[in-house]
């Protein structure tokens, strides 16, 4: 029963949320965001996008099980924890290598960023199996007084 | 806009809406009714993030954010750490609200009822077969349930 | 009483199960312990002491050490000692018994604790001996555990010694603070330091509350008898030299400590004498011969505590000699008892009698560790008594009362004496339910070893007066002593009484049945029986337990919610008062107009949730104030926060908006009770309120920022970040988000478990 224009919009609202999600996890070191606020916009734009077209075009889009997504997330932020401790420093202590961008810049490349991306991974892969699995167990008589 | 930054004594108004919050969470937590009790643990994870958010003192200044050219803030900031705790919080707050919900629900299609009192599985109303440790003959019986 | 004559059915002795033998050979064990204790008996004799430990517990000054000296080298023998004949007899005994092997640990690890007890030299490595001989006694005495009585009573015993501990830990613990150390041999140094502190009382009553639960001392001697339902090797075992005399062994230890106070003194004549006459009147009233023994042992318990009230040296050997007569004569009688109950099939005196044909060697046996008993010269409690007329006639505090009391408990011992040897053995042989025949070796090897040792020791006293009682007493008494045994002290005032007492105690047996009648309506009279007292403290527990369960525990969550939240109320808002209340704020809070908006909207939506009839109104209004917690999160400095709290309202109502429609309308807002709304929104009020004050309390003191200033500092410098907030959450604090996310996951994952499985249970339906 979804109209056509609802769905082409959602759609379009979907792809800038999800990249205004990424772009919260990039900055989110140095400005408002980070990996939870980022994953939250994401699963938030997946659930629109459920509402419009069904969990089963969410879960064509994703491509992957989302509980994998949320175990993969894990394992990220285990390696990055991993990471330090294989240098010989304790678990989880932030590792840093600064790429050299000419002029003066540099841009910093950290473990905390893999980090951030293991949190990313693991709080959309937990909300959206949820939400997902909710959804596709939706029955006909689900109706609000 | 002077009123923002002059203002010193809010504690006490986040006090009262913690305590508000609490009140209403507490009082939807204690019906016999699932769904009521639902409402009152949303309401509690709010209630319990404003107690550490004020805990933290409280400025309308500018959020913990260092400028592009400092290496710490020049002025006084928001404080950090209470920010970081609540924000976990609250993300596994909504991680806990959406499996006591599934709970619930899964409750609601075994039991047939979201009426705790009605829910006696593990406790049953009626007399506990077994006899207390001890000698059975010198000790009473303890009544249960009413 | 008498009905505890039925104890375990023990298998018949000869032809054996193949892996009982087995078992049988843990009797080396205490062998090979005793050749161990024996051969550092020259330098103990010599005056020396030993120690061992190594560390436990630094932290808490707790170590795993060891000291040696006479008075725990005595014991060390007597446990060792007797153990390796009750294991050779509990072979026979109790050999084919199909569960010989689990007997056989229980009495290993009882032994072990025992000798860890007495050798322990931290007062905390001797309450954990102390304990494990209390729950290893527990599990012999109710080993026969198929028999409700036997279970009673190991429960008894468990928890009247096992409170006792408990008590003794305080007083050791309160005697470490005021002596300043942990050790026992650094402890009893310090008797003057812990005499005159203010806590010498204290200390007095609970280590006295440990020794006297577990060695049976008035008022409470009744677990002794009752502990009889044990297995006799158990019997013979636990009650003549160790488990009971481990409260003997405390009141020696701490004798340099705490003694020559006249709490000390009068607490123990009193008690001692009390337990001594008591239970010796009653032991002459039993007609089942291991009950008899056992009130005769409260009797030496009795007597030993007694006489350790007393500083002369005569009072201290006394007890010291004492402490070795009774564990030969009262191991090898139980060991005797068990033998006449395995081949006469019962132990009631009246249906026994002439078994001297039958058991020649048992009767010997039994001859010789009664007469030392009755304190007949030559045997070695000829000597033990005569020590104790003089030792009592010494005691200035009541030589009088405290040498009646000797005399009459052990007139009436030799009354006892006389019994357990004539009326089994002599006379004729009546119809018996077994037909009898001598016991094997291993049974009688035990009674002959150490009536033997009665004799010899008699004969010879100087060989143990030098070698083990000269160092104990010097132990005891923290000095320097030396004393000759001597058989014969030439015509004074203790053989006289010696002769009394013989003359007395015949009489008494004479006159036995008269006796039983007469006191028997004396004790109808006095009537103190601390067994029903027992039955009574449990059963009051019970029903408190009960009772306590059905008002916590009645199977409603409600009921369970508001009695943590009234837990909270009343310990949080106790605090807040106990800490002189909170100061209120002294002007109305300044908050800009935007705050106030906000702080209305939060509140109106809270109110607002809780009068919604319908589920949508609910979630708006919960969602409304979740949005306003949002704001003022943003109003406050903090964005991140915010950001993820709008995100999460959205989400919430999302699922929310899924769940809810599956749930039953909200039919009425479920306050159960007359006043039940009432009641619950007082709880609800009074939560919030202790919240509110809570708050305002925290923020109205100082604050500490460093840890905060910590982070701006360094988020920069070490972390290369400039969201704080950020930097903590992946860098300084990354090992709890790390956990959290792990939480997330797996609120997730189980979610999705949870709902296929409720899925396809409902396909089922």
């Amino acid at each position: 029963m979804q109209s056509l224009i609802l769905r082409t919009a959602t759609r379009l609202v979907v792809a800038l949320m999800l990249i205004f999600s990424l772009f919260l996890l990039w900055r989110g070191h140095n400005l408002p965001g980070g990996g939870f606020i980022g994953s939250l916009v994401a699963a938030t734009a997946f659930a629109l996008y459920s509402m419009a077209d069904g969990p089963a075009a969410v879960r064509r889009a994703l491509r992957i099980d989302p509980r994998l997504i949320a175990v993969i997330g894990l394992m990220t932020a285990l390696i990055a924890g991993l990471w330090a401790a294989l240098a010989g420093v304790p678990f989880l202590t932030g590792l840093w290598n600064k790429i050299p961008l000419g002029e003066g810049a540099e841009l910093p490349l950290g473990t905390p960023l893999l980090f951030d991306i293991g949190v990313y991974l693991t709080v959309l892969g937990g909300v959206l199996s949820l939400l997902l699995a909710l959804e596709e167990s939706e029955v006909d008589d689900d109706r609000l007084d | 806009m002077t009123a923002w930054t002059d203002a010193v004594s809010m504690e006490p108004v986040l006090a009262v809406v913690a305590g508000v919050l609490t009140a209403a969470a507490v009082y939807l937590m204690l019906s016999r009714n699932l769904v009521r009790f639902l409402f009152g643990l949303m309401l509690l994870s709010n209630a319990v993030n404003i107690v550490i958010f004020a805990s933290g003192r409280l400025t309308l200044v500018a959020p913990p954010l260092i400028p592009g050219d400092a290496v710490a803030p020049a002025a006084t900031v928001a404080n950090a750490l209470p920010q970081a705790l609540i924000l976990t919080a609250i993300v596994i707050g909504f991680g806990l609200l959406s499996f006591v919900m599934v709970l619930v629900w899964r409750a609601y299609v075994s039991l047939g009822t979201v009426d705790t009192d009605a829910m006696r599985e593990a406790e049953p109303v009626e007399e506990d077969a077994d006899p207390p440790p001890g000698d059975p003959a010198s000790v009473p019986s303890p009544a249960r349930g009413s | 009483m008498g009905e505890a004559a039925t104890t375990a059915n023990p298998a018949a002795p000869g032809a054996d199960a193949p892996a009982s033998a087995a078992w049988r050979l843990l009797a080396v064990v205490p062998l090979a312990a005793l050749i161990g204790f024996v051969s550092l008996l020259p330098a103990i004799t010599a005056g020396e002491t030993l120690s061992v430990g190594w560390a436990w517990v630094p932290g808490l000054d707790v170590r795993l050490s060891f000291y040696v000296d006479g008075l725990s080298l005595l014991f060390a023998l007597l446990i060792s000692g007797i153990g390796f004949f009750i294991f050779l007899y509990a072979g026979s005994y109790l050999g084919r018994h199909p569960r010989f092997g689990r007997f056989s640990i229980y009495l290993l690890a009882f032994m072990g604790s025992m000798l860890g007890l007495v050798l322990a030299d931290n007062i905390i490595t001797l309450f954990v001996f102390w304990e494990l001989t209390t729950l290893t006694s527990y599990l012999l005495i109710g080993f026969d555990h198929t028999q409700a009585k036997a279970r009673r009573n190991a429960l008894q015993a468990l928890l009247v010694t096992g409170i006792g501990g408990l008590a003794l830990l305080a007083g050791l613990i309160l005697m470490a603070i005021v002596g300043g150390s942990f050790e026992l041999s650094q402890l009893i140094a310090q008797g003057d330091a812990i005499r005159e502190h203010a806590l010498h009382l204290p200390i007095l009553i609970l280590v006295l509350a440990g020794a006297f639960t577990k060695s049976a001392q008035f008022p409470f001697h009744f677990w002794l008898p009752n502990a009889m339902a044990a297995p006799t090797p158990v019997s013979a075992y636990l009650h003549s030299a160790t488990m009971v005399k481990a409260g003997v062994y405390l009141l020696a230890r701490m004798h340099p400590a705490l003694g020559d106070s006249d709490w000390w003194t009068w607490t123990l004549l009193i008690a001692g004498a009390v337990t001594a006459v008591w239970a010796s009147l009653l032991a002459i009233r039993q007609s089942d011969l291991k009950l008899m023994l056992a009130y005769t042992t409260l009797m030496a318990l009795g007597t030993l505590v007694m006489f350790l009230g007393a500083e002369n040296y005569y009072a201290i050997a006394a007890a010291v000699t004492f402490i070795l007569v009774h564990s030969f004569y009262k191991a090898a009688l139980f060991m005797v008892v068990g033998i006449i109950d395995h081949e006469a099939g019962t132990r009631e005196i009246d249906r026994l009698g002439g078994l001297r044909g039958a058991l020649p060697i048992t009767f010997a046996a039994a001859l010789a560790a009664a007469f030392s008993m009755a304190g007949f010269p030559p045997f070695l409690g000829f000597i033990g008594k005569e020590l104790k007329y003089e030792g009592a006639l010494a005691i200035s505090e009541a030589p009088i009362f405290m040498t009646t009391a000797a005399v009459t408990a052990n007139a009436l011992m030799v009354a006892v004496a006389l019994v357990v040897v004539i009326r089994p053995f002599l006379g004729t042989r009546p119809d018996l339910p077994k037909v009898p025949h001598e016991a094997p070796v291993a049974m009688w090897l035990g009674p002959v070893v150490l009536a033997a040792c009665g004799i010899i020791f008699g004969v010879a006293p100087g060989a143990i007066g030098n070698a083990l009682v000269d160092p104990t007493v010097e132990a005891i008494l923290y000095s320097p002593q030396n004393i000759e045994l001597k058989l014969w002290h030439g015509i004074n005032l203790p053989l006289a009484l010696s002769v009394v007492t013989v003359t007395l105690g015949a009489f008494f047996f004479v006159m036995r049945r008269r006796l039983i009648r007469w006191t028997g309506a004396w004790l109808d009279f006095v009537r103190i029986t601390g067994d029903a007292a027992y039955d009574r403290a449990v059963a009051a527990m019970m029903a408190f337990a009960a009772w306590q369960t059905d008002l916590l525990q009645g199977g409603r969550q409600r009921i369970y919610l508001a009695t943590t939240l009234i837990t909270f109320i009343v310990l949080v808002g106790g605090t807040l008062i106990a800490f002189g209340g909170v100061a209120m704020p002294a002007a109305w809070p300044s908050a800009p107009l935007p705050v106030w908006g906000i702080a209305a909207l939060i509140v109106a939506g809270a109110l607002a949730t809780t009068q919604m009839r319908s589920r949508i109104g609910a979630l708006a209004a919960v969602g409304s104030a979740g949005t306003g917690v949002a704001l003022l999160f943003l109003a406050f400095g903090a964005p991140d926060v915010a950001m993820t709290q709008f995100m999460i309202e959205t989400l919430s109502v999302v699922i929310a908006a899924l769940i809810l429609p599956r749930l039953p309308a909200m039919a009425g807002r479920g306050h159960p009770g007359r006043h039940g709304r009432l009641r619950d929104a007082a709880i609800a009020v009074a939560c919030g309120t202790v919240v509110t004050l809570l708050v305002i309390a925290v923020t109205a003191g100082p604050f500490d920022r460093s840890l905060t200033g910590f982070f701006e500092i360094a988020s920069v410098p070490d972390a290369f970040g400039r969201n704080i907030v950020n930097v903590i959450l992946v860098d300084f604090r990354a090992i709890d988000t790390f956990g959290e996310i792990a939480v997330v996951a797996i609120a997730g994952l189980a979610s999705v478990a949870l709902i296929r499985q409720t899925m396809t249970s409902r396909r089922d339906r």
